[in-house]
């Protein structure tokens, strides 16, 4: 499952999209993003899975462009540490 | 020299003259229905202000969202450029700058000599910009004026949920409903703004020392919790409103001289 | 007070009109399972009670200013005149704004899981993707045959595209909310959208308009095709594969949905159930599959 946390709003979109598909529950993400991001948890949108999976906190869902300020200067950017770190691969950001 | 700078803001015209570098004088006018009538008229009393007659003014430089609709001038600039020029001109050792308008939040680094070097902008949301904190007042039934006396009041500092304007103008009647202090609301939309600003000044990199300009830099409310936020004192003018119409009224003399 | 009133009324749409509904016909005393699902949202309630996975009865009520109390309402609504009593429900899943303050449910489940199981059931295994318009969100989930998640989009942050955003700008133009679908298809052909998105800056936009003397259903076309256009951006992150459809309080409104319709080439599927209930019915075959896998559970280890 595509899992797309964050919003559109006038400014433009912000998501991250995790792939529960791949996302094998490590906790990379968690150590590496200094903004406290994530958290792993069986998959709220799969209540019947046995999985656990990486999943945006809830008090970020709303903020996430300014939570996500920090990795994203205006100028060069460097990889962020959250898909830097995901080894599978499953995170993705739309901005 | 005597030269104009005409700042087309979202909700409000500035006007400002120099002369050497020097302010004559400054008018502002709500942006009307008809845009040009509005800037003619801020400019006439502007200049009459000064006492100086339309024709000694060597160039005149439009900046703001509605520059472009600004005919007569004879250049553009944009909001960034004069932000940091003016910036630069009023606190020298200033670096970084913070404008929040009313439709849109920027934050710009700044050369020594007052040129743009990277900037950020909260943009077509109402929620990152000065419309908040003014929508906000209007459900709290204050004036403008008061908020930010009364959120320096507030004793204890509450979270707001809600970031859309249109939500959180529902979270606080609900909070007023609670029983909960008008300071404290006040000053938990202050707070909830910082955050927003404070987030996107960091993108650009923030150097010593920042500025804050804009209509928003005269509410003390916003100023201390945005200084927070930031863990260092701000720089605010005298008029912050004016920074964008003296950048370009700056800008134009620049010009003058190099035509 | 009449403006008190008034403003109910006006809310109305919104808040939906309460509701029950029960098959007599069905003897719940001879079901193996009875499974409950509970949707606290943030306007409304449902509660739909579940007889071996056959819908049995359901309600659908405004939400009071406590979860708790609301669901026990919904549920007791929906159980009067069937004479069974509580006791006899063997699961018990909440779903909803609400869902975390129901002590009395087994299991809390997101919305987005149930609004997808519950329009499988509600539209059939071909429907893959639904979007749901309510008072303060938009859900856009893409779902397989068996109604499970492959793919969704929650937008709770911003107002524009979402009931509240309708509000606003009806109370602006002093349109029923009701009217607000009709007089939008009223005009001879469309406005150009408004260019502001945000709700705020979109009603100073239509406050102009209206300075220019464009009528208010021409502002109020020129607002929907912006809504329904920004509904179908969002739709495009998830992708809209066939079947179609729309649930949530806007998919009333004839001004979004033909809108909608039109800008994907898609119609959107006609329930045969009222959709409203979509969240709770999820809930409720969540119920029956978590009582279901309790029981086999129980056989494995008992015994
Ligand atoms: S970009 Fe940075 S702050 Fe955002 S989720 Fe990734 S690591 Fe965390
Ligand atoms: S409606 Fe709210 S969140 Fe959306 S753009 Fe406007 S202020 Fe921002």
């Amino acid at each position: 499952m595509l899992a797309n946390y964050g919003y559109k709003d006038g400014s433009g979109e912000y998501f991250i999209a995790i792939d529960t598909d791949k996302c094998n529950g490590c906790g990379a993400c968690v150590k590496a993003c200094p903004a406290d991001v994530f958290e792993i948890t069986a998959d709220p949108f799969d209540p019947l899975a046995e999985k656990q999976v990486a999943v945006i906190k809830e008090d970020h869902r709303k903020k996430i462009k300014y939570s996500c300020a920090l990795c994203k200067p205006t100028g060069e950017r460097p990889p962020l540490p959250c898909t830097a770190a995901c080894e599978p691969q499953a995170i993705a950001h739309s901005w | 020299m005597i030269t104009a700078g005409i700042d087309g803001g979202a909700r409000a015209i500035k006007v400002l003259i120099l002369r050497d570098g020097k302010q004559l004088a400054r008018s502002s006018a709500l942006t009307g229905f008809d845009q040009q009538a509005t800037v003619t008229q801020a400019l006439e009393s502007a200049l009459q202000q000064a006492g100086v007659a339309r024709e000694e003014l060597q160039h005149i430089t439009a900046t703001g969202i509605g520059r472009k609709a600004i005919s007569f001038a004879d250049s553009e600039v944009t909001e960034m450029s004069a932000d940091a020029k003016a910036t630069v001109s009023l606190f020298p050792q200033a670096r970084t700058v913070i404008d929040v308008g009313a439709e849109e939040g920027r934050a710009i680094r700044c050369e020594p000599d007052g040129r743009v070097k990277d900037f950020a902008v909260n943009e077509k949301c109402a929620a990152g910009a000065g419309t908040f904190v003014e929508t906000m007042a209007r459900t709290l039934e204050i004036k403008l004026e008061e908020a930010g006396a009364l959120s320096l009041k507030a004793e204890k500092v509450i979270p707001m949920n809600a970031q859309c304007a249109v939500f959180a103008e529902s979270e606080v009647v609900s909070l007023i409903h609670s029983g909960t202090a008008k300071e404290e609301i006040i000053r938990a939309v202050h707070e909830a703004m910082a955050d927003r600003i404070s987030a996107m000044a960091r993108r650009v990199g923030i150097e010593r020392e920042v500025a804050l300009v804009g209509g928003v830099g005269r509410d003390a409310g916003f100023i201390k919790a945005l200084a927070g936020k930031l863990g260092m004192e701000l720089f605010v003018p005298m008029e912050p409103e004016f920074a964008g119409a003296l950048g370009a009224a700056l800008i134009a003399a620049e010009r003058a001289r190099a035509s | 007070m009449t403006e008190a009133v008034a403003t109910a009324q006006k809310r109305e749409y919104w808040r939906w009109r309460e509701y029950d509904w029960r098959d007599e016909s069905l003897d719940w005393k001879r079901a193996g399972g009875i499974s409950v699902g509970i949707d606290v949202g943030s306007v409304s309630s449902q509660a739909v009670v579940m007889c071996d996975g056959k819908l049995f009865a359901y309600s659908s009520l405004r939400t009071g200013s406590n979860s708790k109390t609301s669901a026990q309402r919904a549920l007791e609504v929906a159980l009067q005149e069937t004479g069974m009593p509580r006791e006899k429900v063997n699961y018990l899943v909440a779903t909803g704004y609400g869902r975390v303050n129901i002590p009395f449910a087994q299991k809390a489940i997101t919305e987005i899981a149930c609004h997808a199981r519950g329009a499988n059931f509600i539209y059939g295994p071909t429907v893959k993707t639904v979007l749901d318009m309510g008072g303060q969100d938009c859900k856009a989930i893409r779902c397989d045959g068996r109604g499970k998640v492959t793919n969704f989009l929650m937008n709770d942050k911003c107002a524009a595209g979402t009931g509240r955003g309708m509000e606003v700008m009806a109370e602006l133009l002093q349109i029923p909310i009701e009217d607000v679908g009709p007089a939008s298809l009223s005009l001879p052909e469309e406005p150009p959208p408004v260019s502001s998105t945000c709700v705020v800056f979109a009603k100073s936009e239509a406050l102009g308009l209206l300075r220019q003397n464009w009528s208010k259903e021409k502002v109020l076309g020129s607002f929907c095709l912006a809504m329904a256009h920004r509904t179908v951006e969002l739709l495009s992150r998830v992708g809209v594969e066939k079947d179609f459809a729309i649930t949530g309080g806007i998919s009333k409104n004839i001004g979004i949905v033909k809108r909608i319709e039109t800008k994907l080439g898609v119609e959107a599927l006609k329930p045969s159930i009222d959709p409203q209930i979509a969240g709770a019915l999820g809930a409720a075959l969540f119920a029956k599959a978590l009582y279901e896998k309790e029981l086999s559970g129980n056989a494995k280890t008992g015994s």
